[in-house]
């Protein structure tokens, strides 16, 4: 096995609103190995955002507040760690690459020197050489003429060309992990396939992490090596992506699977997973998916289920062996 | 050249089946304006010359990316937008002719179902009220006949008689875009345009509105104008695709000509950059991978506009602008260099 690293123990995260208490991450536990694309994997609600930017207290707080859990991230625990020293490693160590560059990008500030300046608050470098690295960055993104690019607005810039800034951004401290939600969401399908297809190069190059949330179960299947599929701000699927899309074992994931249209095939009944996401604002008694489920029993309305190790990396919170229908 | 169908052979196409929509020539120009006299300096050319018919009880895919006219070409034809050029007809009446009474009494026929459900449905109605609305407006139902008929229309679309005195914010997305639908088939339409009705939904909530959809044409006899970027749902739900790209369109056939057997390269690079949820064909994949952006409308490139992205663009898509050939029997592509694999062309 490679090195963790990142290690996420039974996170927990609510947000305390005017309506009540949203109960928003309940247990999370994962860990990311050296090099690794992990996929994560779930809808609205699911918990998926909030999971990861709770572990660099990106969440506003209040309202939001991280009741319990650790991460450990090297030799530190992230959660108990100020935000000062947070700074250092947001941008730092760990790069961020959000759904919408143009919120996330400063607009009236060139994009040579938003790379300049994650270079330098985070490097030693000289004025100079962080330049130089900047178009670099840029050229490494695939952006055409760099050099000429860094002097570039954002609003300059197409949507795709922002997002392949962002990932310039990223990249720039040569970071250990890259958290990426939702990076293609907002692009047309051909600028996704573009953007996944300078992913897939970098991973090649570079050999970082990669945490990549996505709505979406065919974006990652060509990506991600292992699978986490959340719901009900609960992980209730971890799989290599072989094992995960090819066999899976929990009703949603089979559910989420089945509702999803093919382009590669001729017109099959989808089908879709009854009833309505769940209501955060009550905290989860038993499975959060039980309401929704079709091979639902008793216990899965009071018991939450633990996980159960099916094979080597693949676990599923679900009280029912789905082949047999019996209890496991 | 430019795109047109013949009447002869529209004719030849629909030996059995009956057109309800029949589009020719439509344009949709938005003036720009600058300066102190808003002078008009040019035009967004957001449909431009585009020619298609939709038969009775049919799905018609219209897919393409941001700025390509979908969404413009559905509000044109159900003239919530105001055409620039062409004709449009719907069951044979000539819909850009008719003055504002006449359209009225026509709009029971054709109904529209929006993407966002969350901005479409007015937040201070009750559900019994917005999907009343329509039955006040345009139906002479007395009031206890108009409450049963919301009754009887929120059972078909799968939400409970005691939903109607509740207020939108009270439902989730799936539930309201079933208002929403409730609202559309209230007058018993017969043409409803779906703009982007799913990609507002979670991807578990997206398939339990298809399949509703789908229960409800085969039910009540309805033709689809079905606008998506979605194209593996576009698969699923259409009898026929067209394909739009800088307000033309570059590619009209059957689903699975369309899917299988594509001819536009801009058809087949669209597909190839959809990913596929299976991590074994995903890996085998052989990809075309579109370089550059979408160029913009008000400035699109001359002759082919998809010429500057192309794989296979020549000197000639430069300076001509393709015809819309009939390649195969109902598969109509613009493009000059498409073809027909070997076996086909020597079989004729």
């Amino acid at each position: 096995m490679t090195d963790v690293v990142l290690d996420v123990e039974d996170l927990h995260t609510r947000f305390l609103t005017a309506d009540g208490v949203v109960h928003a991450v309940n247990g999370v536990s994962f860990d990311l190995h050296a090099g690794e694309f992990l996929g994560v994997v779930g809808e609205s609600g699911s918990g998926k955002s909030v999971t990861m930017m709770s572990l660099l207290k990106l969440i506003p707080m209040p309202p939001g507040e991280i009741t319990a859990g650790e991460a450990n991230f090297g030799d530190d625990n992230l959660i108990e760690m100020d935000h000062e020293a947070l700074r250092d490693i947001r941008g730092g160590r760990i790069g961020f690459i959000f759904q919408d560059p143009m919120t996330s990008l400063n607009p009236v500030i060139t994009v040579g020197k938003q790379i300049t300046e994650a270079l330098l608050e985070h490097t030693d470098m000289s004025k100079s050489a962080a330049k130089t690295r900047a178009a670099d960055l840029l050229d490494l993104v695939g952006i055409p003429d760099a050099a000429q690019r860094l002097k570039n607005y954002p609003h300059e810039m197409s949507g795709g060309m922002r997002q392949r800034v962002m990932i310039a951004i990223a990249l720039a401290c040569s970071p250990e992990v890259i958290i990426a939600d939702e990076p293609t969401t907002a692009l047309d399908v051909t600028i996704q396939a573009q953007i996944i297809e300078q992913v897939r190069k970098l991973r090649e190059e570079l050999g970082t992490a990669v945490i990549w949330i996505t709505h979406d179960l065919a974006v990652v299947a060509g990506l991600a090596d292992r699978v986490l599929v959340m719901y009900g701000g609960r992980i209730v699927e971890e799989a290599k992506v072989d094992v995960l899309y090819s066999n899976p074992q929990h009703p949603y994931t089979r559910g989420l699977l089945g509702s999803l249209p093919r382009l590669d095939q001729k017109g099959h009944e989808l089908t879709s997973i009854e009833g309505q996401p769940p209501n955060l604002l009550t905290k989860p008694v038993g499975c959060s998916f039980a309401p929704r489920c079709e091979f639902a029993i008793d216990k899965c309305r009071t018991e939450m289920p633990d996980y159960y190790e099916l094979a080597i990396g693949h676990r599923v919170a679900c009280h029912v062996n789905l082949d047999t229908g019996e209890p496991r | 050249m430019t795109a047109e169908l013949t009447d002869a052979t529209v004719e030849n196409d629909a030996d059995e089946r009956e057109v309800i929509v029949r589009v020719r020539s439509l344009e949709r120009h938005f003036p720009i304006r600058k300066g102190i006299l808003k002078r008009q300096v040019g035009s967004v050319k957001a449909v431009d010359d585009i020619s298609f018919d939709i038969y009775k009880g049919e799905t018609l895919g219209l897919v393409g990316e941001s700025g390509s006219g979908k969404t413009t070409t559905g509000r044109v034809i159900l003239r919530l937008d105001d055409a620039t050029g062409g004709d449009i007809e719907f069951e044979g009446v000539d819909l850009l002719g008719l003055d504002h009474k006449a359209l009225r009494a026509l709009r029971p026929k054709m109904q529209t179902i929006f993407q966002d459900p969350h901005a479409s449905l007015n937040p201070r109605m009750t559900v019994a009220s917005i999907v009343g609305e329509p039955l006040r407006e345009h139906s002479k139902l007395r009031s206890a006949e108009q409450k049963a008929r919301i009754d009887e229309l929120l059972e078909i679309v799968g939400l409970a008689p005691d939903h109607a005195n509740r207020y939108p914010h009270e439902f989730s997305g799936g539930q309201r875009q079933r208002i929403g639908i409730a609202r559309a088939i209230a007058l018993n339409p017969e043409f409803i345009v779906c703009d982007e009705p799913i990609a507002a939904l979670d991807v578990s909530i997206q398939a339990q509105v298809v399949n509703l959809m789908e229960k409800l044409q085969k039910e009540l006899g309805l033709t689809y104008l079905f606008i998506s970027h979605d194209l593996s749902m576009v698969r699923h739900v259409a009898d026929r695709v067209a394909v739009m790209y800088l307000g033309k369109i570059v590619e009209l056939a059957g689903v699975d000509d369309l899917y299988d057997r594509p001819l536009h390269p801009y058809t087949k690079a669209l597909q190839s950059a959809v990913p596929l949820p299976d991590p074994i064909l995903e890996n085998m994949r052989d990809r075309t991978i579109l370089e550059g952006d979408i160029p913009s409308p008000s400035n699109p490139p001359s002759g082919c506009r998809f010429r500057t992205r192309c794989p296979i663009a020549q000197e000639q898509c430069k300076s001509e602008v393709p015809e819309f050939r009939e390649m195969r029997s109902g598969q109509w592509v613009a493009c000059h260099f498409a073809e027909l694999d070997s076996q086909e062309n020597a079989g004729g």
